[in-house]
């Protein structure tokens, strides 16, 4: 057996080249710096957490990377299902519609960004797949269905309206809207940052299932350590718009480098 | 568009140009409507013009009949499928006040059908041209108010939401409980809301022979579908499109296959249906008794 062989990933060309790169990265509101210089790789099945204080420049960077927001300098590239790594710029509106709706997810962290409140839970599962063209009704709601039981909201409530949702469930519904096209790459934003501490574990532990079974790769925005902790494999440290950190969670939360990240570290309550 | 009057001779008071608007406006009209028959489905923006009409009374349908109308025209108007309603009534005599021209209930012998909320059930001949008052142009406004996000979706072809929309119709009754303003696509390409005609009619426009008008005056658009355009009502495929079917006949002329109002025929509760066409049901009843 060669050393090569038991590299992991090293068989398949998937693992080997990452899903997303990002290069020098810059966004700028005016003379304000949203977030700059920003560079790293995602892996396909990989959870990367990004962390960082209010107004570090999280979600900017998560906007750009997703193609929410255009950078004003440097580079997104996202390897799609053909294997073709292409640069998020050069992508056609039409392109990228689909992308986002197909291949993406975006998980918001105030639920009512991304569901429609007036139609059914089951339309807003189902909504993806009409988008793409399925044209079975049976099929569609028996899809809807099943993807309701697998984020733990009763199959009778498939015909009811988010508005009649609690907070948790309109949160997993939103994460079952997302899933039901089997993306490759979830964007999170603070996924659980307006919920009750209570219900917070129930959506972590949800999220850590689904992101393993479907071997998701994710980029999760979160100031919650502990959430990074749970669900990440590597972390990206942000302050005043630059990563001052990065590598992986264990050895960051553990062994934090930079003063700042060890002043976040020191911070966390004791759980 | 019988010889298009370019001069105000024809018209019989000096306040008006000949039907009302001026060369001007018509052009302006005409030429919205000439992209809408290029581009069959697509809404073209359009400066709709006050009309001496309130909006409901289909400002944006009359619009595009003056804006086509020459004098040799003949005109028929119908609301819910009547000639004899005060709206229908009305923009008759409109068009005979400010354009000279010759009105008739016959849909055989109209050039042009104005038309609220019904296709005749006679059918259409080449040459022949139909206008719809439009009071809602976008079919994805239910679900999308947005309106820069509806026409990008118009632009990229993404008429998901549309089968959102027939999807909650299943969920709530079982079946696509949508009657009216049923959403078509054309020529495979634009998802296009018919206005406010029961969907009965929908498989008229089908590869209708006449051309096919839309105007809608207070949200300023048009859109066309030119003679024998494909339209499509959507659907899926374990729920597909069909229309009203009646087990009655009409209780007047006896027809069957076409669409029936219900009309109250005395304070004790008595009801029977009718043709919701009078020219259909009365053109019968003449033929029957000779
Ligand atoms: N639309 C905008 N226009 C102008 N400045 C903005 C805009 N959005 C963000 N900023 C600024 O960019 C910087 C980064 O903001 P961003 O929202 O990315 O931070 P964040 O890390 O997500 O913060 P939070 O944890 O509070 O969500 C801040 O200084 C913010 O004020
Ligand atoms: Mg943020
Ligand atoms: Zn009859």
């Amino acid at each position: 057996m060669n050393a090569d062989a038991t590299f992991p990933g090293a068989a398949s060309p998937d693992a080997a080249d990452p899903i997303l790169s990002v290069r020098g990265l810059e966004k700028r509101y005016g003379e304000r710096i949203g977030c700059t210089d920003v560079s790293f790789d995602l892996w396909p099945g990989e959870v990367l957490a990004i962390v960082g204080e209010s107004g570090s420049g999280k979600t900017t960077l998560l906007n750009c990377i997703s193609a929410r927001r255009a950078p004003s300098a440097g580079t997104v590239s996202y390897r799609m299902r053909d294997g073709v790594t292409r640069d998020l710029a050069a992508l056609g509106e039409a392109e990228r519609r689909v992308l986002m709706r197909t291949d993406w997810g975006f998980v918001h962290q105030n639920p009512i960004d991304g569901l429609r409140m007036r139609v059914s839970a089951g339309a807003n599962v189902g909504e993806r797949l009409m988008a793409v063209g399925d044209r079975n009704y049976g099929r569609i709601r028996a899809t809807a269905a099943d993807w309701l039981a697998r984020v733990e909201i009763p199959a009778d409530r498939i015909d009811d309206q988010p508005t009649a949702f609690s907070g948790g469930m309109r949160q997993r519904l939103q994460i079952a809207r997302n899933l039901v096209t089997h993306p490759r790459l979830v964007f999170m934003d603070e996924p659980t940052g307006g919920l009750d501490v209570s219900v917070q574990a129930r959506v972590l532990d949800l999220l850590r299932g689904l992101v393993a079974d479907l071997g998701l790769a994710v980029v999760i925005v979160t100031h919650d350590l502990a959430v990074a902790r749970l669900l990440s494999q590597r972390i990206v440290v942000m302050k005043d718009g630059t990563v001052v950190e990065e590598g992986l969670t264990d050895r960051v939360l553990d062994d934090p480098r930079h003063p700042y990240t060890q002043l976040l570290v020191a911070s966390i309550p004791e759980s | 568009m019988r010889t298009t009057a370019m001069t105000a001779a024809a018209t019989p008071g000096p306040a008006y140009n000949f039907a009302y608007l001026d060369e001007g406006t018509k052009r302006m009209i005409r030429r919205a409507i000439l992209k809408g028959i290029a581009v069959p489905g697509y809404q073209v923006p359009f400066a709709s013009r006050e009309m001496p009409m309130p909006y409901g009374w289909g400002t944006g349908g009359v619009q595009v009949t003056a804006a086509i109308l020459g004098p040799a025209d003949v005109l028929k108007v119908i609301d819910q499928g009547a000639d004899d309603t005060t709206n229908a009534v009305s923009i008759r005599a409109f068009f005979r006040k400010t354009a000279g021209i010759a009105t008739t209930t016959r849909t055989v012998e109209a050039t042009i059908v104005q038309t609220r909320h019904r296709i005749p059930e006679t059918p259409l001949a080449a040459g022949q041209i139909i206008v719809y008052q439009v009071p809602i142009p976008e079919p994805l406004r239910f679900l999308e108010p947005r309106e820069t996000e509806t026409r990008t979706m118009h632009a990229l072809e993404e008429y998901g939401l549309m089968h959102v929309k027939l999807y909650e119709d299943i969920a709530r009754h079982g079946h696509i409980a949508t009657t009216y303003a049923y959403p078509v696509k054309v020529e495979g390409r634009y998802v296009m809301d018919p206005s406010p005609l029961p969907k009965f009619d929908n498989p008229k426009m089908h590869r209708s022979p006449a051309l096919q008008l839309f105007g809608a005056g207070r949200e300023k658009r048009i859109y066309a579908l030119p003679p024998y355009t494909d339209v499509r009502s959507l659907d899926f495929e374990d729920h597909p499109f069909t229309v009203q079917s009646f087990t009655e006949p009409c209780a007047v002329c006896g027809a069957r296959n076409v669409y029936l109002d219900e009309v109250v025929t005395d304070d004790r509760g008595g009801r029977m249906f009718v043709c919701s066409d009078t020219d259909h049901c009365g053109t019968r009843r003449a033929e029957a008794t000779p």
